[in-house]
């Protein structure tokens, strides 16, 4: 990630030593700034382009402000819609780091939600203190398991684990499909697949019901912040941590020194696929309160952008998922205030990733806001 | 310069609050699903009414679309929050919601396309259609044009308002054959065990062109998708292999009229008028008449029909349309029941 040892002169080399964390500071914290900044330019270039006029442009810039962080319930919102998202977004990361490429959190969200919705409906007159956790658990364990099938795949077979959690996905949705229409688990009275609803015990308690009855803020903020700091812990301050990040660095080196490759695929995409699973434990218990086709709703596929955006860094993701989950709360104030398509937020999340994915186009498009020595070192 | 700023800046704002006071005083929004307000039958239908209202009464009009279904609460929660006098929820996945928020929000005043609540909410009025009247005429046009004897239809998800479309159209054919003393068959809906081809979504345009095609593949040259856009992929396939080959039939608009690339493929639409009764219900509000409770398009009051014919206007037998306008009568006065 970081550039390779600049042959500058002696002295920029040794500055570089000294101060190492330069370039890295530079590409975790000033090349996504400047992303979202150009995408946001972009993005209004593009709504010129459509015959949106400016003072339109305008409001829905101050939409996107508002309806993400204007109010008590835009800030309800924005968190609302980033913890499935940070929550996801961490599995991606820690597979990120371990050397493997999960494209199938989507699958396991909807695996983990289900379960987790199947426990919360079943299991009537259990106290919430039992309940909930237990849902909770069933959802990170579903989505755990769900992801160690493309993880056993890949350290028995080689079977590469872009392809097999594309085809889990697949799998998933129909699986999802068919459990949705199975008596026990579809609602009564109901032909359409959707599934019972959620006992009161098992949901995600709502936090500000007594300010206001439409803010949709719950616990799972809890599970998020949580989250966040056990893989925190877990990947920089344990043994298997350091395992993830040295067989993601060198897969040769980690084996040379003994460590067990396969297990460690497997327990990374494991992890991977219960924080995907508790993100659809969090819609399922939290926000929709039932499980149907579409609850994931490409959760899972942004949570890649998410973890990407986030530079793998646990605190990194949380701040990706709390701006994505800003985007999605600012968009519909767009739409409602200003009338701008929903669409025009896929569109800047989207280039957002593509100037995340390419620092050095940052780099030279804004020159003056990275140390010359980084410029130096790519000539 | 610094007063050169405060002008400006001055300018900008009296610039927005002037668009806020344009504004007029009663506002009507919508909430799509997940079809979005662009999908050329089910909430853009719905929309049009909107835009009726907002052309002959006056009135403001937004809509806000929704996504996925996470959005369904707080898309209706950030219109509610946006001063709208009336929120007009299209769908019946979003009944859940808006039942929700209506309890929440007993001040607010909803209504909701293709959902009756039982016992009512005195803040919402449902919208709901006996489509089946419209379909049934469909289904005796279909039996009465297919070469193959094959019928087909497809729904977007297992649900009361895109079943009786198909309970319509089965026993539409189900009459022609009755009368006719024919054998033309429908695949991929049946009445009486309540399964039959679903795709699931409303919005895979790529399964719209499967699932024709496998009827299609059955020996069906006349499908129905009830579905939304789904069933523009569907006119995509019959585009491609040709009208002799494959017809569809539109649903929810005159799909010739909002689909015009493809208008050629498509042999009617049985119409949902979701535009005329949205501006019933806004009329409604903006004169202080409204109440919750149930509206109830039928082919009587001119809620639902069966759109002309247009390409295909010589090409159906002047027989047939007359049984049609027969039938259409019988159904109204009652003399033939769509139910069975």
């Amino acid at each position: 990630m970081t550039d390779p040892q600049p042959p500058g002169t002696l002295s920029d080399q040794l500055l570089d030593r000294a101060a190492p964390d330069r370039t890295a500071f530079e590409d975790l914290v000033v090349v996504p700034i400047l992303a979202v900044f150009i995408a946001l330019v972009l993005g209004a270039l593009t709504m010129f382009a459509t015959n949106v006029d400016l003072p339109t442009i305008g409001r829905s810039y101050v939409a996107l402000l508002e309806g993400s962080v204007g109010s008590l319930s835009a800030i309800s919102e924005t968190l609302t819609a980033a913890m499935p998202l940070t929550l996801a977004g961490l599995g991606i990361a820690l597979g990120f780091r371990a050397g493997l490429f999960n494209i199938g959190a989507e699958g396991q969200v909807l695996i983990g939600g289900m379960a987790a919705v199947i426990v919360g409906f079943s299991f009537d007159g259990l106290p919430a203190a039992i309940h909930l956790p237990l849902a909770l658990l069933a959802g990170a364990i579903a989505g755990g398991l769900y992801a160690s099938i493309a993880g056993w795949l890949r350290a028995a077979t080689g079977a590469h684990e872009v392809i097999s959690t594309i085809m889990l996905n697949l799998i998933s949705y129909r699986l999802v499909d068919y459990l949705l229409r199975l008596d026990f688990i579809q609602r009564e009275g109901r032909a359409d697949p959707i599934s019972r609803s959620v006992l009161e015990t098992a949901e995600l308690p709502r936090l500000l019901t007594w300010i206001d009855a439409n803010l949709r803020l719950h616990a799972g903020i809890f599970l998020m912040l949580a989250a966040v700091v056990v893989i925190h812990w877990l990947l920089f301050r344990t043994k298997l941590g350091f395992e993830f990040r040295a067989s993601g660095a060198s897969p040769d080196a980690a084996r040379y020194a003994g460590m067990r490759a396969g297990l460690i695929i497997v327990l990374a995409m494991g992890m991977a696929g219960a924080l995907a699973g508790l993100a659809g434990a969090n819609q399922g218990l939290g926000v929709l309160g039932r499980a149907t086709p579409g609850f994931s709703a490409g959760i899972g596929f942004d949570a890649i952008a998410v973890a990407l955006l986030g530079r793998s860094h646990p605190y990194g993701v949380l701040l990706a998922g709390l701006l994505f989950g800003a985007l999605e709360a600012g968009g519909r104030q767009m739409q409602v205030d200003a009338g701008v398509s929903i669409d025009l937020i896929g569109i800047i999340q989207a280039l957002i990733i593509v100037f995340i994915a390419a620092p050095l186009l940052v780099r030279s498009l804004f020159p003056w806001a990275f140390r010359k020595l980084a410029k130096v070192g790519r000539e | 310069m610094n007063n050169g700023l405060k002008l400006a800046v001055g300018s900008v704002v009296a610039a927005f609050c002037a668009t806020a006071v344009m504004a007029a005083d009663f506002t009507a929004c919508q909430v799509t699903d997940t079809g979005g307000i662009d999908d050329n039958s089910f909430n853009q239908t719905a929309w049009k009414g909107v835009q009726d209202a907002e052309a002959e009464l006056g009135v403001g009009a937004r809509f806000l679309e929704s996504q996925a279904e996470t959005d369904y609460e707080a898309n209706i929660n950030s219109l509610i929050a946006g001063d709208c006098d009336i929120i007009i929820t299209v769908g019946f996945l979003l009944g859940d919601a808006t039942e929700t928020a209506a309890k929440a929000n007993p001040e607010q005043k909803f209504s909701i396309v293709d959902y009756a609540y039982d016992p009512s909410i005195p803040n919402v009025l449902g919208q709901v259609y006996a489509t089946d009247e419209a379909a049934f005429l469909a289904g005796y046009l279909a039996a009465g044009m297919t070469e193959t004897g094959i019928l087909g239809t497809f729904g977007g998800i297992n649900i009361p308002p895109v079943t009786i479309f198909m309970d319509g159209f089965h026993r539409g054919a189900a009459y022609y054959n009755q009368q006719n003393g024919a054998d033309v068959t429908v695949l991929g809906w049946n009445p009486d065990t309540r399964e039959g081809l679903f795709t699931n979504n409303f919005d895979s345009l790529d399964d719209g062109r499967a699932f024709a095609q496998n009827l299609y593949d059955e020996g069906a040259d006349i499908v129905l998708p009830v579905a939304g856009p789904v069933g523009i992929g569907s006119a995509a396939l019959a585009d491609e292999l040709g009208v002799d080959a494959l017809k569809i039939i539109g649903v929810d608009a005159d799909l010739y009229e909002t689909d015009p690339e493809k208008g050629h493929v498509y042999l009617t639409s049985v119409t949902k008028r979701m535009d005329s009764t949205v501006y019933d219900v806004i009329e409604r509000a903006l004169n202080g008449k409204f109440e919750g409770g149930v509206l109830v398009g039928t082919l009587e009051s001119g809620g639902v029909d069966l759109a002309p014919f247009h390409d295909f206007e010589d090409a159906v037998p002047d027989e047939l349309k007359q049984q049609l306008e027969a039938i259409r009568a019988g159904i109204i006065d009652g003399s033939i029941s769509v139910a069975e």
